[in-house]
């Protein structure tokens, strides 16, 4: 510990703390622009000068450490005068546009500028003016605008890992961009936009949309991949208008991928908002009542074993209760949450979270990466792997597809035989991570979803526990299942999967098109091979008219994530209930009062009739649900099978990163980024658009 | 008046070969193995004992900086960086010593290294000094072929290495911090300090970056021994220095001379006098560009050392005098270094990216006379804002011409307002 005086104040600071620090942590506000808690220490704005006792000139706290017997002022007429002297200078070239600004209402210079800057302007020459740069279609750039904090170029070279911004010219003519004008290639590109503390990189769909302080804002958590990420979702009146990251260290920091935060405007297009019903093969808007009839119609000759139920990606875990206990009312096992046929293992808990945590990626030191590409499954998680190479002394290899990772790794190959080797201590990587105190495997759906997952998956624990990353006296375990689905962990847990007669999806598909399935539940199920339901009864519970929708006989329009309280739990585990911010459009309900309410129409009432009765039910079924916002340390169990293994590469289940789900799928933006990032192959011509 | 016998720099005006043959004959690479001997500490100690302050500008005592290198070796290969970029404006003895008398340069630099423990010296030369890296690389390599650098340099068993890096003619390159990230291949932008380049510099290495005057005059120093040196000038202003007259005298030169002479002494002994006459001069920029001009009552019995100028509210800098008479604008001539700096500024901090324009925009206004004459008081107040609130010297160095200006030179900036004012103007 230091001491050092602030402001008269004698105060204690831990010796490696920049001024700022200290002096935050004596609740004192410093101003600043560069600073960013998580970013490299630029030192460059200036705003955040105080004056040290002997020192020569004032210095900059975001960048000073503290030292024993410092005397800090940060309060005196000399520091305010300096304050205002930055203030004036950053305001002489910056436009005052505020007024048709998007960051007005929520700039950090304009907020600044009342607290620290002169009410008048001295400056009467010409203002500098700047050619905006293209970045793609989810910022815009306004570079008149730009204070030079260079924020958004180390976001982009220390966080995004890719580094494509920069500064060119110097003095006044210092511009930022990506030097060739094209995009920033990141999944994680939308945070500048957070990041710049001025108007100069914007939210582009969101562009005069909104004013800050219109919008209704509502804390929730992301579903467009399993990572679940704290998101604050700002709404104004019906229509959800963008959706920002939220803090939480244990999961995203302060990042949300593009995907999280662009594909909101998927939420206005292509919804289900009335129930419908086939008619003359034609889907026809139907009441409620006629949905629910025209279902128990169709329910009512079947036997239990004719009737299956899949639930999607994106299934709250209440409707996936109510519709898992409907089911077996109905005498069906038919029911599987695992769309992309995962071979995991509803027994073990351990066999099918992220065991380290994502917190625990920052104590890792060796990391095998199998079967997974986390930079497009789950882009925050990346990151964090990356922010861990960063910060030095870890080995990550992988096994599987060589794509750029945005951080150096070893290829191991991409076939199950090298994971085999690896299990038999085998190779330099067995041995780095034998070494390891913290080592790490992160075992992804591209490996767990073939026909021999299963086996795989037995092999992975095998090669866990013989490569000490079970560790039961320090409590350490590095085994880790990267789910794609917000849904999946959830589904899981709630042991939505088919009883010990049941099929599986692939079962379901198949004895629909067999003609032994005779009617099909769809909760929100659009990735699977709707071609083979053309014999059954389709009933489709969701909100956006995709794939799922299209082939049913009868939609009953759901609500889609930003319209509910559901909960969800993340590929780590973790419980987390997202919160209501709109209502459905039109008819559409919440999911699980859909099901309670066909429950009672086909003659089978389910008893709850409240969300406290359906979350008394969830904890009844699984302790985990009655603990939120906690990861809880799995038992290390038995998972997995023996068996044959065949030798094909691992493929990857993410192909085009921002179309994954119903919302993606409908939204212009992502289609935009698609376009955008996806054919820079070359494979445009001169008529293409 | 320095006796040729006590000049360091025999050949710098070129007269004879600059070259190996010709430096040895001048008493170069003589003994350099016996100064090796003398260990790590006794240099250091002898050239603190010299008083050797930084050529370059900023006048930091040189073995004060070469004693900040840590003692043991770590792990970290340290580095000596020589500053071969000069860019301030009416300076040019570097160039004369790469051009001239290369060999010092390079026997300093090997001394200077195994004083600090470094392998490597790299010499990071103005992009502009074509000619004079060739014959700098010429000496290299002739001190390499002579086994004076190199595997065993000197035969003392001591490896050492001279590389030239080429600048690209950034003025801002010049500053330590910038010149070594420039030569790490990043944009040339001063670093944040502490961390001081002793401890972490060249691709975090500890690193000291010396000017190459400072660095040629160390063999002769530790030659001569530094009572020799320390016998020049006054105290804390000692020894031998080159000092370089520009502007308006009868023969601008180059000269070495001891420190602390008088500069109506080096102007009028060695440059010829002021054109037209001491009476006819104006002012004096006594140290290059960046520091405050000294109007002529000043100039009268100013020494030209650190401290004596330092008094006057001016700096001895790179020790480069230019010399304004009478016939000077003396506004536009400090409108046209303001340009400078607004040129140079490398746009990283913001007192200084926004600031220099601005008072460049001033300036303009104020030489042509369209300024309102509290804008004067304006124009001092904005370079309050910048000095001492940038990363790096320029902010300094683009507000002290005009600091000076105001306070020598005011009436005249109100004079020229005025006569715009009333009409009768003759500066337009």
């Amino acid at each position: 510990m230091v001491k050092l005086t602030i402001d008269g104040k004698e105060v204690e600071a831990e010796g490696g703390m920049t001024v700022m620090q200290a002096c935050e942590q004596a609740g004192i506000e410093i101003p600043r622009f560069c600073y960013h808690e998580r970013l490299s220490i630029a030192g460059n704005c200036r705003m955040c000068l105080v004056s040290l006792e002997r020192a020569p000139k004032p210095v900059a706290s975001c960048a000073m450490p503290v030292g024993e017997g410092m005397v800090i002022t940060t309060n005196s007429p000399e520091v305010q005068k300096m304050r205002k002297g930055v203030m004036e200078f950053l305001l002489i070239n910056h436009p005052l546009d505020c007024p048709i600004c998007d960051q007005g209402g929520e700039c950090d210079l304009q907020d600044q500028a009342m607290s620290y800057g002169s009410d008048r302007s001295r400056f009467e020459e010409n203002k500098r003016a700047t050619k905006d740069k293209y970045m793609g279609p989810l910022i815009s750039t306004t570079m008149t605008r730009c204070i030079h904090c260079t924020r958004c170029i180390r976001f982009a070279s220390e966080v995004a890992g890719v580094p494509e911004l920069g500064a060119t010219g110097r003095g006044e003519n210092m511009e930022v961009g990506t030097y060739v004008g094209k995009a920033l290639t990141s999944e994680l590109s939308g945070n500048m936009i957070d990041l710049c503390p001025v108007g100069a990189l914007t939210n582009s769909p969101y562009a005069f949309n909104a004013r800050p302080w219109e919008l209704k804002k509502t804390e929730s958590f992301d579903v467009t991949d399993a990572v679940g990420s704290s998101i604050r979702i700002d709404a104004r009146g019906p229509e959800v208008k963008r959706i920002l990251p939220r803090l939480n260290e244990d999961v995203n920091e302060e990042w949300i991928s593009d995907k999280a935060r662009f594909s909101c405007d998927g939420l206005k297009n292509q919804r289900l908002d009335t129930p419908y019903v086939r008619r003359d093969g034609k889907l026809i808007a139907a009441t409620w009542p006629e949905a629910f009839s025209g279902i128990a119609d169709a329910l009512k000759p079947l036997k239990g074993n004719q009737i299956a139920a899949i639930a999607g990606d994106m299934a709250d875990c209440e409707s996936m209760t109510l519709l898992k206990e409907l089911m077996s009312d109905l005498g069906s096992e038919n029911i599987d949450c695992r769309q992309d046929g995962a071979k995991l293992d509803s027994s073990s808990r351990a066999g099918y979270v992220f065991n380290s945590t994502i917190n625990g990626i920052d104590h890792a030191d060796a990391i095998l990466l199998v079967g997974t590409n986390p930079r497009r499954e789950a882009p925050v998680l990346n990151a964090r792997i990356r922010k861990r190479y960063v910060s030095g002394g870890v080995q990550i290899a992988s096994i599987g597809d060589d794509a750029d990772l945005t951080y150096p790794y070893a290829n191991l190959g991409n076939s199950v035989s090298i994971l085999k080797d690896l299990a038999a201590g085998k190779g330099d990587f067995a041995k780095t991570l034998k070494d390891a105190e913290h080592p790490m495997i992160i075992i992804g759906q591209g490996a767990l979803s073939r026909s021999d997952g299963a086996a795989i998956l037995g092999l992975a624990r095998t090669a866990a526990e013989k490569l000490g990353m079970i560790n039961k006296s320090t409590g350490w375990n590095g085994f880790n299942v990267l789910h794609t689905a917000a849904a999946r962990v959830g589904g899981l847990d709630l042991d939505f999967v088919p009883g010990s007669n049941g099929r599986d999806v692939a079962g379901i598909l198949d004895g629909a098109e067999a003609g032994d399935i005779k009617a099909v539940y769809l909760l929100g199920a659009d990735e699977i091979d709707t071609s083979k339901l053309s014999k059954a009864f389709v009933i489709y519970q969701g909100h956006h008219g995709d794939v799922g929708a299209h082939c049913a006989d009868v939609i009953l329009p759901g609500a889609a994530y930003t319209e509910k309280s559901g909960t969800y739990v993340n590929t780590e585990g973790r419980v987390q209930v997202g919160r209501l911010a709109v209502f459905p459009p039109g008819e559409a309900r919440e999911d699980w009062t859909i099901i309670r309410a066909l429950s009672e129409t086909v003659g089978k009432q389910l008893p709850y009739d409240n969300l406290q009765q359906v979350r008394g039910r969830m904890v009844n079924v699984n302790g985990i649900f009655s603990n939120t916002d906690d990861v809880q340390i799995a038992k290390w169990g038995k998972f997995g099978t023996k068996g044959k293994m065949h030798d094909a590469p691992f493929t990857l289940p993410i192909d085009n990163f921002y179309m994954t789900d119903a919302i993606s799928r409908a939204s212009v933006t992502m289609a935009k980024c698609a376009d955008e990032f996806l054919d820079s192959t070359g494979q445009k011509t001169g008529t293409n658009g | 008046m320095l006796a040729d016998k006590n000049r360091i720099f025999s050949n710098i005006y070129g007269l004879e070969d600059p070259f190996l043959k010709g430096a040895k004959k001048r008493g170069d690479w003589d003994g350099t193995k016996a100064i090796l001997e003398l260990g790590r500490e006794e240099i250091v100690t002898r050239v603190k004992a010299s008083g050797l302050r930084g050529r370059g500008g900023a006048g930091f005592s040189t073995g004060m900086k070469w004693s900040f290198m840590p003692k043991e070796s770590s792990d970290r290969p340290h580095y000596l960086v020589i500053n071969a970029d000069e860019g301030e404006p009416g300076t040019c003895k570097d160039r004369e010593i790469m051009r001239h008398d290369p060999h010092k340069l390079i026997e300093g630099a090997l001394i200077a290294s195994f004083a600090m423990g470094a392998n490597a010296a790299y010499c990071y030369v103005r992009g502009e000094f074509f000619r004079e890296t060739e014959a700098l690389q010429r000496a290299v390599d002739e001190a390499y072929a002579a086994g004076l650098i190199g595997d065993n340099a000197c035969k003392s068993g001591f490896k050492f290495d001279f590389y030239i890096h080429r600048g690209m003619g950034s003025y801002i390159c010049g500053e330590e911090t910038a010149l070594i990230e420039s030569l790490e291949g990043k944009k040339g932008q001063p670093r944040l300090k502490p961390p001081f380049p002793a401890n972490v510099g060249l691709y975090g290495a500890p690193t000291t970056v010396n000017n190459v005057e400072s660095i040629a005059v160390a063999p002769e120093i530790l030659r001569r021994g530094p009572e020799w040196f320390a016998g020049f000038g006054r105290p804390n202003n000692t020894g031998t220095k080159l000092f370089l007259i520009s502007g308006h005298v009868n023969q601008p030169c180059l000269v070495e001379e001891e420190m602390s002479i008088p500069l109506k002494e080096l102007i009028e002994k060695h440059a010829g006098g002021v054109r037209g006459g001491w009476d006819n001069l104006k002012g004096v920029i006594p140290g290059g560009a960046s520091v405050p001009v000294l109007p002529k009552h000043l100039c009268e019995d100013v020494l030209m050392d650190f401290d004596s100028l330092r008094e006057q509210q001016s700096g001895l800098g790179t020790a480069a005098v230019m010399v304004m008479d009478q016939s000077t604008d003396i506004v536009r001539a400090i409108t046209r270094l303001s340009a400078f700096y607004k040129h140079e500024s490398c746009g990283q901090c913001t007192p200084c990216r926004e600031g220099t324009g601005w008072m460049w925009r001033m300036m303009k206004k104020m030489s042509a006379g369209t300024a309102q004459p509290d804008e004067i008081d304006m124009l001092e107040e904005v370079t309050r804002q910048i000095e001492g609130h940038t990363i790096c010297a320029l902010g300094d160095a683009a507000a002290w011409p005009i600091q000076g200006l105001i306070r020598h030179f005011r009436p005249e900036l109100e004079k020229r307002i005025a006569e715009v004012k009333s009409g009768n103007s003759q500066a337009a």
